[in-house]
Order: C-alpha cells, then structure tokens, then sequence
C-alpha cells in the first residue's frame, strides 16, 4: 500500500543554473556536487595580476605543464562537496573515538609486547610530521591550482592529512608521552633511517607545479607509504606480534587511505587520457617520484621489516605500478 | 609487565601546542625562502612566530564533529524549505532581488576567500596562523555551496540568477565586489589577511553578512536565514582569526605599524565602498525592514568600531581617516545607490522600483536631514512619469572610478548637489575616481590598479559583445549586445519589478497555495 501525501505543486521554471545545464547536456537536476564545484571558480576578467607571481593570473591554468580542454574534466568520484565531506569525516571519526576508547580503557597499550610498541613509536611517530608536510603541500595544490574540480579535493585532503598527523601524536600520548613526541622528531631531524624521507618531503615543498605536487604528494609518496606502512606493518605485521590494538589506533588511516585512491587514480587517468602528452609528463613524474620515494622509504621499512624490507618494499612498488597501469599509465 | 606510571596529562593549550606546532621543524634540505617565497616582500618584519596565540583551539576531530551536525541541520531545514514552497511565504516578491544580488555579487567572494585562504595559510611559514587559515579557507568553501545549495531552488522558480557564475565575471556593477577580493588575493599574504580577516570579517562583517541574513529572517526566508545561522560560529571563529592577525603583526615590530594603518585606511574604505551595495538593499530592497543604513553604521561601526580602534590605540593605531567623510555620506548614499540603479535598470539582473508611500515615509523618519529635501522629489518625479507610461531607463554608459569601479555618482562631502569627480594623470593617461580616498589607493599602487577592468571602457573597447558582433552595423544595438554578452534575458532578468514575470508568478503561485482556485 502506499499513501498518498499531497503538496501544491509549481512548475518550475528552470531546473539548475545554466552553467550545470550547458555541461550536463541539458536542464535536468543536479546534484548538490554539480552545484557547488562546477565553474565555482572564477574564470574571466580579472582585474590585477598576484603582485606575488606577476607572471600568472589569479588562477591560471598555465602553472602546470598538464594541458587540459576543460579542466571540469575532473570529477571526484566520492563527490565531495564541504557538506558531504564533513559528514564522511565525521563518521570515521566516530569509529576512531569509539576504538581509541576501547584501546584506553581496558588497557590494551600497557598489554601491547614491548617490541610492538617501540617500533610504533619509532616508526609512526616520525610521520606525524610527513603528515603536517602534506597538510601544506595540497593546501598548495588547492590555492594555485585550476578549476574547483580539480582544487576542491585538495583543501579536503590537506586537512585530512593534519588529521592524520593529529590521530598519530594522540598515538604517541598513548603509548609514550611528550617526550616521544620529542625524541621521534630529533629521529626525524637527524637519524639516517629519516633523512631520505626528509629530504623528500623538504624538495616537495618546492615543486611549483600543482599538477607534479599532486603526483609527489598524493601518488607517489602516499601510493607507497600507506600500503607499506598501514596496510602491510601494522595491520598484517605488527597485528600478528599481539599488536592487533595499534591497527586499531590507525584505523582511520587504512580507511582514508582506501577512500582517497579511487578520487586519487580517478584523476590521474583523467589527467593522463586527455593526450598523449600529458601521459608522456605525467608517466615521467610518476616514475621520477615513485624511485625517489621508494628509496626514501626503504630505511623507514627497516624499522619494522629488518631484511625483508627490501622484498616487502619491491611488492609495494609492484602494486603501485599495477594500481598506476590501471588508471592508464604504464610505467 | 611494568608498573604502570601515571601519565602527565597535557593541559589544554600543552594538547593543542602537540597537536599543531609540534607538527612542525626547521627545514635543511631548502632554504626557508625557497619554501615561502612570498613572506618578505610587503616589509612585514616577524621576529617570532611563537608568538602567535592560537585564537581557537579545535582539533580535525572536533571540527568534523561540529561541523557535520550544522551541516545535517541546515540541509534538512533546506530540504523542508523547499518540499514547502518556502519562497512564496517571503513577505513579497520584491524580496527575491535581495536573493539575486547576494548569489551573484557575494556567494562567489566566498569562493575567493577559500582560495585566499589556502594561500595565505600555504604561504605563512608559522605553524599557528597556517592551521587557522586552512580551516577558514575550508569554511569558505562550505559558506559558497551552503548559499549555492540554498539558493538553487529560487533560482528554479525566478529570474536574474540563472547564469551568476557567468555574470559576476562580467555584468558591470558587480565588478565592484569581484574587484574587492581580486584586490585583497592580488596583494601579498600580510596585506591580505588584514584586508580579508581584519577589515572584512571584523570590522566589516556586522555590515554585510549581518543585514542580509537578518533581512532574510525579517522577511520569511527560512533557507537564506538557515545557512546564515549556521554559518555564525564559523564566523566568529574568522572574526577572532582577523583580530589575533592584526594584534600579531603589530606586536611583532613598530616598523609593522605604519603598513598596517595604511592597510586598515584602504581596506576599510574599498570595503565600505562595497556595503553602498548593502545600504541599498538595507533601505530599498527589504520590503520589511530590519533597520535603515544609517542606523547599522552608527551601531556597528561608530560604535562598535570606535571601542575596537580605542583598543588598538595602543599599538598606536587609529581610526581610518575616512570614516569622517562615511559619516557625511551616510545620510545619502542608499538613496544614490538606488537612484542609479533605478535608472541602469536595464542592465541589472535584478528588478528596481519606487518605494511607495508608506516606504516613503520610513525613509522620511530615518533620514530626517536628507530624504525629503534631496530624493523624495526625484522619486516622485520618477513615479509620475512610471505612472504615465515614461519609466525611464539610462541607456549611456557612466564613467567609472577607477579604484572602486562604482559609477561616479557620489556628491562632494558636505555637498549633496554636486558630483564629486577627481582625476590623475599617470603615463600619460588620465584616471578618475569618485573620492579622495580612492584616488590616494590609486597613488600608492597605481600600476596595480591601471589593469583594473573596467566594464564600461571594456564596452567602448568591444570587448563585452558576444563572438562575431559587428559593432560598425547600422543601427547597432549596444545593450543588445552586451546583454548577451552577460547572459542576461531582456524583458525577464532586468527592468522594473512592476512589470517583471517574478511578480506575476509569485501572485499566481500564491494564490494557488493558499487559495481554491
């Protein structure tokens, strides 16, 4: 049975803003993402060049070297827009609540081996900081790149990331104290083991390009650390050595981490399908950055994995490339 | 096992400190003015960012907590608004061209800020103010979809808003707002925080924001008045943001003074110049009213503001020297405002009209030493002539100032008779403004402000006709013309609200919801 709940209805006499309608073929509804990322951007008669980069526009396409037709072209395949995103957050942050709890009240850090809980501290706690530079990184990407749906993601990001590096020092507090926190930035600052990683984040922040800072940031170094790290040292490694509470206390990650690549690999095939000569730039970063971070990220491996790093690493690397040939770039 | 040690447990601020600063280190590998680039140009000295005193301390966990149950709240209520038919329980149609200006002349500035902001916090290299920007710019993005979401369904059921994307870059008044915030994300991080966070948000906010989202609560607008409440905490986050700038910056050198003061005179003017828009919304456009103009400058900037330069004396910072001619305009400004676009009536995405008698009266008692004598005449004039058949619409194009980009329809201070016209002469060509205060902007910067574009020279120059207009045809019809050039239906989006089709839906819409026809 149904029932029938009468209202007065009006015709309308339009359904969306013309600009929706002239890019999804037509006055039809559209979704609270169409109407707040389609041409959210300006794009026409600015009044004054940046006195801070003379050379470009306030938004301009030009600072890539990714060419595009339409830069709506990208589209986030989670459709984030603020409200949406915040309400994704929002839940995972419950679920992170609710395990940090279960974690702290009936003990579980004090129970954890002790070798499980040094190599935590030694090895996610440097990353809080590899977290806080990708914070600035895609604020970057979000401020000087073209077209809201390409940028948007990137504020969502950058702020997921300070998250990330937010639920890692609560990590330390938890199982050590301020003097961890302490002690795993003079590792970060100064022992062998970080320094490639270092190295690479500080020569990320330099990239001018937000196109090769997405691929650096968000392809390269995150397509390798959060399956090495997250997905195979703590969920299958450290899980298995009685430390199933740590994966746990990183849950949010592992879930992020899943959710971000498909809006990640979505826009690296867009990016890539548009030519061939964005596929030619776009490989030569891939690969560029995919060495210098697998490298960067091999002592960290050794914090954890000891000999078979090397191995471990290898088949990362091997997933990344298979994960990169499926959104249309071999390499 | 060992015995377990009770922890230290932080403090608040210890937490956050953690939480924040902690996260960040010297780099080594680059040179911090490869990093940030674009810290050291203004001559802002910063001695020690430590200093910063986070103004709010909210951790992401928090934040998307918060943020997500506002966001819950305001989309239902959109949601309910709508299924209802909300827009025919505002207080007339009129109202709706409040709607029309706000979505085409304010929503994309928010947009603007949320890139603004992700620059400003991507170029400051301290730790404090760089987490406060990247939350504001990410509540700028969610203020321009909450009012894009919140709009939408005006714009399925009224005209003027249907293409506001296109037209904020290129319909002639509105360059006045876009040009503000190209202003403010064209200068450097320091200056932009001050005219954005300070000027804008603090000392402006209670001007712009405020009487739009009060004027929607006056008149039954649920949806508009829905985001606006929802956005008033994040609001205050950004007003206590804009202070804790000014006060680090001013603390930081006494050489920081000085560029600040200039900073805060011409931000405060540009912004003000802007609200000319909102003073006549406030007086003219709200068929309930929440309060005149004049009254809102007196209560939240002579007021309000005064205690908040009092409190900046300290650092030897004083009120913006153009506050003392504000206080000559404000007896007049709405009434020019309306007047010029009652008469560019036609190039407008929104209707105009006269105020009728009652409304005439309001504005008799609110503006006792100006309205009767100088703008009550013209606008029955105006009536009459409306009345006989002869409403006129300006089909000129007026000079613009080349700082504010307003039509130079402001009277010389103190002399609501004539015209106030200045002009420079720079390189050979010649620049006018409508003020002293927009004509010194010019001279501190004037090669920023010589690119300005400005829509009635673009027009003589052919560059606002659509693709393939031949202008040299006889009978050429320039409006015509730049009317398709600005997506602007003529007859739909544009003219007198009398005769509008807004008006007759909404009487007929009506009628069908409330009535058994």
């Amino acid at each position: 049975m149904q029932i029938d709940l009468r209202t007065v209805t009006i015709k309308p006499l339009r359904q969306t803003f013309d600009n929706i309608a002239r890019r999804i073929g037509g006055d039809k509804p559209a979704s609270r993402y169409q109407e707040g990322t389609l041409d959210m951007q300006q794009t026409a008669n600015f009044h004054y060049r940046p006195t801070w980069d003379p050379e470009h526009d306030i938004y301009d396409a030009s600072r890539t070297a990714i060419r595009m037709a339409d830069w709506y072209a990208f589209k986030d395949p989670r459709q984030f827009y603020y409200g949406a995103y915040t309400m994704a957050r929002a839940k995972q942050q419950d679920t992170a609540e609710a395990n940090f709890d279960f974690v702290e009240n009936r003990g579980l850090a004090a129970t954890l081996p002790e070798s499980v809980r040094d190599t935590v501290l030694k090895l996610l706690l440097p990353l809080r900081h590899v977290a806080w530079g990708s914070n600035m990184n895609n604020a970057s990407v979000c401020a000087y790149s073209y077209g809201t749906g390409f940028s948007q993601p990137h504020i969502y990001q950058a702020m997921d990331q300070l998250g990330i590096a937010q639920y890692l020092t609560r990590v330390g507090l938890l199982l050590g104290d301020v003097e961890s926190l302490d002690e795993a930035k003079r590792a970060w600052m100064e022992d062998d083991a970080w320094q490639g990683l270092r190295r690479y984040v500080e020569d990320s922040f330099v990239i001018k390009d937000p196109v090769e800072l997405f691929v650096a940031q968000n392809v390269a170094l995150d397509g390798l650390l959060y399956p090495l790290v997250y997905e195979t040292i703590v969920d299958d490694v450290l899980s298995s050595q009685g430390g199933t509470a740590v994966a746990m206390l990183t849950q949010f990650m592992t879930d992020w981490f899943a959710e971000t690549r498909k809006w990640v690999d979505a826009t690296v095939k867009i990016a890539a399908a548009e030519s061939p000569e964005n596929k030619e730039v776009m490989a030569r970063w891939l690969s560029q950055w995919r060495d210098r971070s697998a490298s960067a990220l091999l002592p960290v491996a050794r914090i954890a994995l000891g000999n078979r790093s090397d191995e471990v690493l290898a088949e990362v690397v091997q997933q990344f490339n298979a994960r990169m040939a499926k959104a249309g770039v071999t390499l | 096992m060992d015995m377990q040690v009770a922890k230290k447990k932080l403090g608040l601020k210890e937490r956050y400190s953690v939480m924040t600063r902690g996260l960040d280190w010297t780099p080594s590998y680059q040179k911090m003015e490869d990093i940030y680039p674009y810290i050291a140009y203004e001559g802002i000295k910063i001695h020690d960012w430590d200093k910063w005193e986070d103004p709010f301390r909210l951790t992401m966990d928090a934040y998307w907590k918060y943020q997500a149950e506002k966001e819950r709240k305001l989309y239902a209520i959109i949601d309910a608004f709508n299924q209802n038919n909300g827009h025919l329980n505002v207080t007339d149609a009129r109202y709706i061209n409040t709607v029309k200006l706000f979505i085409s002349g304010i929503s994309p500035l928010e947009y603007v800020a949320h890139r603004g902001f992700a620059h400003a916090g991507r170029a400051f290299p301290g730790p404090g103010p760089r987490v406060a920007c990247l939350m504001q710019s990410l509540d700028e993005i969610r203020h321009a979809q909450t009012q894009v979401h919140a709009i939408s369904n005006y714009n399925k059921y009224y005209n003027g808003m249907h293409d506001f994307h296109h037209m904020h870059d290129r319909v002639w008044f509105l360059s006045v707002p876009k040009s503000f915030f190209d202003d403010a994300i064209t200068a450097g991080p320091f200056e932009f925080m001050v005219s954005i966070g300070f000027s804008f948000e603090y000392v402006l906010t209670n001007l712009l924001f405020v009487p739009f989202v009060s004027g929607a609560a006056y008149n039954g607008d649920m949806g508009t008045m829905t985001f606006g409440f929802s956005a008033q905490s994040d609001e205050a986050r950004h007003m206590t943001l804009g202070l804790e700038v000014i006060k680090f910056i001013l603390e930081q050198d006494p050489a920081n003074v000085p560029i600040v003061q200039r900073w805060i005179d011409k931000w405060t003017w540009r912004g003000y110049r802007v609200l000319t828009l909102v003073a006549m919304m406030m007086d003219y456009m709200l068929p309930k009213r929440t309060m005149s103009w004049k009254e809102a400058w007196e209560v939240y900037f002579e007021e309000n503001g005064g205690a908040l330069f009092k409190d900046l004396a300290r650092y030897g910072i004083k009120m913006p020297k153009c506050a003392e001619q504000i206080a000559l305009e404000k007896d007049h400004l709405s009434h020019q405002a309306w007047s010029t676009f009652y008469n560019y009536a036609a190039a407008a995405n929104f209707h105009t009209w006269m105020p009728d008698e009652d409304e005439m009266a309001w504005l008799s008692a609110k503006y006792p030493n100006s309205f009767d004598k100088h703008y009550r005449p013209r606008y029955e004039f105006w009536r009459e002539q409306a009345a006989k058949g002869n409403r006129f619409y300006n089909k000129t194009l007026p000079m613009l100032c080349q700082t504010c980009q307003i039509p130079m329809l402001f009277t010389e201070p103190g002399d609501p008779t004539k015209i106030c016209y200045r002009e420079v002469d720079y390189k050979g060509d010649k620049y006018h403004f409508c003020s002293d205060h927009c004509k010194e902007i010019f001279e501190h910067e004037p090669e920023k402000y010589v690119q300005a574009w400005l829509p009635v020279h673009q027009i003589y120059q052919g560059n606002c006709f659509p693709e393939g207009t031949d202008p040299t045809v006889e009978g050429f019809d320039a409006l015509g013309a730049v009317l398709k050039y600005y997506n602007l239906e003529h007859g739909r989006d544009n003219l007198d609200f009398d005769i509008s089709e807004d008006k007759k839906n909404f009487a007929e819409w009506r009628g069908q919801a409330t009535k058994n026809i």
